[in-house]
């Protein structure tokens, strides 16, 4: 086993209690954000789609990787705002402005 | 490790750092949209440092770049779009539709490695891939494939292209079966040092099959469930990304979202009182096995007309709303809050019952609610709220169906065991509801032929908008 594999072992080891861990009694009310939120975590899957289209040399590879970028920009970019849009919700004091802009994107009607 | 090396990985660390501390703030709604920011900006620190890692080593020529500015312009544009205008009653099949092309981007990740390494292979024969990299290849090929399909089939499930029923071809544990055999004999294969695209392929194929043959026949009112374990899969397929081509980032942050998503699914799972294991084995509603539970085709059902229901509603001391996914849909949380302001100012006590999967997901009818400026302390959770039907005059039935069936607290048919708000302990029930169609759980409502209850038959907006008339009336 070499050193670097056995050091991105202990990384990951060490990865995955820490995400047991950071998850305690979350209120019903915050599974879905919460959900969201880590879906757009997994979304740094974009570095790794950047590093191998960097390299890419060869049509299908660079066919791949721009799939690939594509993929992940969507994860994060999306992730993150549809997240903060449904956290925007759970403001104590809504103040009257902030909340008519919040609706702006909605469509009125059914 | 020169200077600029060192630097992106620190840069990594700091992004890492943003997603642990993000997620431990978004425990609580008061620091939660915090944490979100404090993790989106983590990504971007570990983004940026990336770009500036690959444009200082120059390894990258003008079309990397153009593929990956183009890359990131279409796939931020699309998601940026879609998270900006999707309705917040569609949210949920967005973020599984989101978890998808996560989970793609990392099977591609370890497609596009394995397909360079094995054309190395062609000049050096003898030389196997190391074990080191076949594992992880795949492993990330199969669960960011499975979860690849797997999230677009529950999306679609969600948008109704797929009928939210479980769906059960005949035959088909054994299709899934068969498949899961064909990609563990393949991947023994590939790791006993063979190096074969062909096979890796095949791989592909059954993963990408067996996606689909797993969620089709869960029921729709378990999405929330697949789509946080499918969440999971994809932080571990990118784990594995991590491992394949040797990246830090992914590991700590495809790992993290890996446990915690596991995590959450079991929450979510335990709020609707189901196991995360009998969700994936067996579908909501059993196939076959559906019992009916005493028809109101019985002619039973009694019909209330809009005044009647108006004046019920206005001299009600106290009144809880509960809203359904039938709310969601017809957009109608503003109409409801009308509604409740206007009885409010009549001296009703209004509240709204919430039950823990109401709407589409857990806290999915906080969010519309919240969106119609329903004030924070009326929504009350469901065991905060059940005792205090017995003392409510009246509970408008808003759209919700499955959540509200007394039949759940009854063994043997398929809703049972599942937590439901107790409508029918409240002296009178109103349930503005279209039509007597059933809810996801495919089975009739008791609730429906209850002495109790009224049915007022109209589309949830509709029926809301001409109750606040006819209370104004009054």
């Amino acid at each position: 086993m070499s050193p670097e594999l056995l050091a991105a072992l202990t990384v990951f080891v060490l990865a995955i209690l820490c995400g047991f861990a950071v998850i305690s009694k979350v209120p019903a009310t915050l599974h879905t954000p919460l959900m969201s939120g880590a879906n757009s975590i997994h979304g740094i899957v974009l570095v790794g789609s950047m590093v191998i289209a960097a390299s890419a040399t060869d049509p299908l590879s660079q066919i791949l990787s721009f799939v690939a970028v594509a993929f992940a920009t969507m994860n994060v970019v999306g992730g993150y705002v549809v997240t903060d849009r449904m956290l925007q919700m759970f403001k104590r004091k809504p103040a009257a402005p902030k909340a008519a802009e919040a609706g702006a994107g909605e469509a009125p009607k059914a | 490790m020169d200077t600029l090396d060192a630097l992106v990985r620190l840069a990594w660390l700091v992004g890492a750092a943003g997603f642990v501390i993000g997620l431990m703030r978004m425990n609580s709604p008061a620091t939660a949209r915090n944490g979100n920011l404090l993790s989106a900006g983590g990504m971007a620190i570990a983004i940026g440092g990336t770009a500036v890692l690959l444009a200082a080593r120059g390894e990258a020529g003008l079309t990397a770049w153009i593929i990956i500015v183009a890359g990131i312009a279409l796939g931020g544009g699309l998601g940026l779009y879609t998270a900006r205008t999707v309705k917040m009653t569609a949210m949920p099949q967005l973020v599984s539709l989101f978890n998808a092309v996560g989970g793609g981007a990392a099977a591609l990740i370890a497609i596009d490695d394995y397909i360079r390494l094995s054309n190395v292979q062609t000049f050096a024969p003898g030389g196997a891939i190391p074990l080191e990299v076949a594992v992880p290849t795949v492993l990330d090929v199969v669960i960011g494939s499975i979860t690849f399909t797997g999230s677009l089939i529950a999306s679609g499930k969600l948008m109704g292209v797929i009928p939210g029923k479980p769906i059960k071809v005949p035959g088909g544990q054994l299709v899934t079966g068969a498949l899961a055999a064909i990609v563990a004999v393949a991947a023994i294969y590939l790791w006993l040092g063979n190096v074969s695209v062909p096979v890796l392929f095949l791989i592909i194929a059954a993963s990408l099959t067996f996606g689909v043959t797993m969620v089709l026949p869960i029921g729709g009112a378990d999405m929330p469930v697949v789509i946080s374990l499918l969440n999971s899969f994809t932080g571990t397929a990118v784990a594995m990304a991590g491992f394949v081509i040797g990246n830090d980032v992914l590991i700590i942050a495809g790992a993290l979202v890996g446990a915690s998503g596991a995590i959450l699914t079991k929450l979510m799972a335990d709020a609707m009182n189901r196991s995360v294991v009998n969700i994936m084995v067996g579908g909501f509603g059993g196939g076959e096995g559906t019992v009916s539970v005493g028809g109101p085709e019985g002619g039973t059902v009694r019909s209330l007309g809009i005044d009647d229901a108006a004046i019920q509603l206005a001299y009600a001391q106290n009144v809880i709303i509960v809203p359904g996914y039938g709310l969601a849909v017809a957009q109608a949380q503003h109409a409801v809050r009308e509604l409740a302001d206007l009885l409010e100012q009549r001296g009703v006590n209004v509240n709204y019952a919430i039950h823990p999967v109401a709407g589409r997901m857990p806290g999915h009818m906080n969010v519309l609610l919240a969106e119609a400026n329903v004030p924070y302390p009326q929504l009350r959770e469901m065991e905060d709220i059940n005792p205090e039907f017995e003392r409510a005059d009246v509970a408008l039935v808003v759209g919700a169906n499955d959540v509200t069936n007394p039949a759940a607290r009854r063994s043997g048919t398929p809703v049972s065991g599942m937590p439901i708000l107790d409508v029918d302990h409240a002296r009178s029930i109103i349930v503005i509801k279209r039509s007597m169609g059933r809810g996801y759980a495919g089975i009739d409502n008791e609730l429906y032929v209850n002495p109790k209850t009224g049915m007022l038959f109209a589309d949830a907006k509709q029926g809301l908008a001409d109750l606040v008339a006819a209370v104004k009336a009054l």
